[in-house]
């Protein structure tokens, strides 16, 4: 039983197969799905998307702005940001951070304020792992 | 009668035009397939978008206190018209086409007593609205020397729309543009973006069962909501693009035969006119030598 995996951006779909199991970075801590899983909807903060394959195989892309929705059907990632690891280079990075900057400046009300925030010091935390 | 000069010239200065719009026509065509990659990759995400939101305004209908974006604010008095255009012409009746159908939605609902405000994504659009429509402008963005649409645009032109509809600026939102069908034909589209209109051929594929959500629903739809319009607004954008490319690509082939058409009849002309004045001079001669 494999878990049938998808993760889109408006820019293009970045995945799409059969998977073990998906690690996602959840607004409320990660988790991680597995086949039969049951229909949740989630938020995701900026993070780390694990996808293992069959073999045991692993890939990493970094998501920032989406959400997960897990049906009968599988998993889908929709991020309006989403980059293969492989292809996240310290330039890339520091790029979405300055956008996640803008986010913090442009934000009106205390509470996407401190979610503002919140992504921002994730993302930082990314960078200084990368 | 134009002279010999005059005829030359004139077959120079529309060989120098049909050089330009066959350039036009290529730079098009290369472009239109850009545009085109980029409004087909941008699709599954709107599709699965829609499927999700369908999914979701299952579970929250007939609840009360959904959020006013999805079931809108109970009126329908007041009406955004958000109207994306091009940023330049000479491309067919694109421009105009996606004008007039706003222009018609817009006069059929001012003879209905309702308020109508436009929101303007593009200059061409602008343009052609202004000079009669100008009061009902309310804001007009355009992405003047820019390549090709980002993502950004569409977020930022989705912000002021929500900002505006929470200040309770209006009560409906229609989008217009004009939607990709193939090269030689782009429809103009009306759209409507708020309250959300889930779409009618989406099936929830739920089975039946009931989503956890995490954090809860109602928090999950704030948070979907404004980024569905984006999401809207982003894909009539890119439809947008690939659409004037195409419309501008057949209006330059268009232009390119006509100019080569017109090449060959001022040719003819030019060459009998030569004959004549060759035939005149030759009589002039002939005569000239026979009365001696």
């Amino acid at each position: 039983m494999a878990l049938h995996f998808e993760l889109v951006s408006p820019a293009k779909l970045l995945f799409s197969g059969e998977v073990a199991s998906v690690t996602l970075p959840g607004t409320e801590g990660e988790m991680t799905i597995m086949p039969m899983h049951a229909p949740v909807l989630a938020t995701l903060r900026p993070g780390i998307v694990t996808v293992v394959r069959d073999g045991g195989a692993t890939d990493k892309m970094f998501v920032r702005g989406g959400f997960a929705e897990v049906n009968a059907k599988g998993l889908t990632v929709l991020a309006e940001t989403a980059i293969a690891m492989a292809d996240l280079d310290a330039s890339a990075m520091s790029e979405q951070i300055k956008s996640a900057e803008v986010d913090v400046a442009e934000a009106k009300d205390d509470e996407t304020k401190r979610r503002a925030n919140e992504n921002l010091d994730h993302m930082k935390g990314l960078q200084a792992g990368l | 009668m134009a002279s010999l000069k005059d005829l030359r010239n004139r077959i120079a200065s529309v060989k120098a035009t049909r050089k330009i719009t066959k350039a036009m026509q290529m730079v098009a065509a290369a472009k239109l397939r850009r545009a085109q990659e980029a409004a087909v990759a941008a699709r599954p995400y709107s599709e699965r978008m829609a499927v999700v939101l369908a999914n979701l305004a299952g579970a929250v209908a007939g609840q009360s206190g959904a959020p006013a974006l999805l079931a809108g604010t109970g009126k329908d008095q007041t009406h955004l018209l958000v109207i994306c255009t091009a940023e330049r012409g000479l491309c067919g009746g694109f421009n105009s086409s996606i004008a007039r159908l706003a222009r018609e939605h817009a006069e059929r609902l001012i003879a209905q007593g309702k308020t109508v405000k436009m929101m303007t994504v593009g200059k061409k659009g602008n343009d052609a609205l202004k000079r009669v429509y100008g009061k009902y402008i309310v804001e007009a963005v355009d992405f003047r020397g820019q390549k090709a649409v980002r993502y950004d645009n569409a977020t930022g032109v989705g912000a002021t729309i929500i900002r505006m509809f929470n200040e309770g600026a209006f009560d409906v939102c229609t989008i217009f543009f004009a939607e990709f069908k193939s090269v030689i034909s782009q429809k103009p589209t009306a759209l409507q973006m708020i309250p959300a209109a889930v779409a009618g051929g989406v099936t929830a594929d739920l089975g039946g069962a009931v989503y956890e959500a995490e954090p809860d629903e109602g928090e999950i739809l704030t948070d979907l909501l404004p980024r569905n319009i984006s999401i809207q607004v982003f894909r009539a954008l890119l439809e947008n693009a690939a659409s004037e490319q195409g419309a501008r690509m057949s209006a330059m082939d268009n232009a390119t035969r006509n100019a080569g058409d017109m090449i060959n009849k001022l040719s003819i002309k030019y060459n009998r006119q030569r004959q004549a004045q060759i035939t005149k001079e030759l009589i002039e001669i002939i005569s000239g030598a026979e009365a001696l």
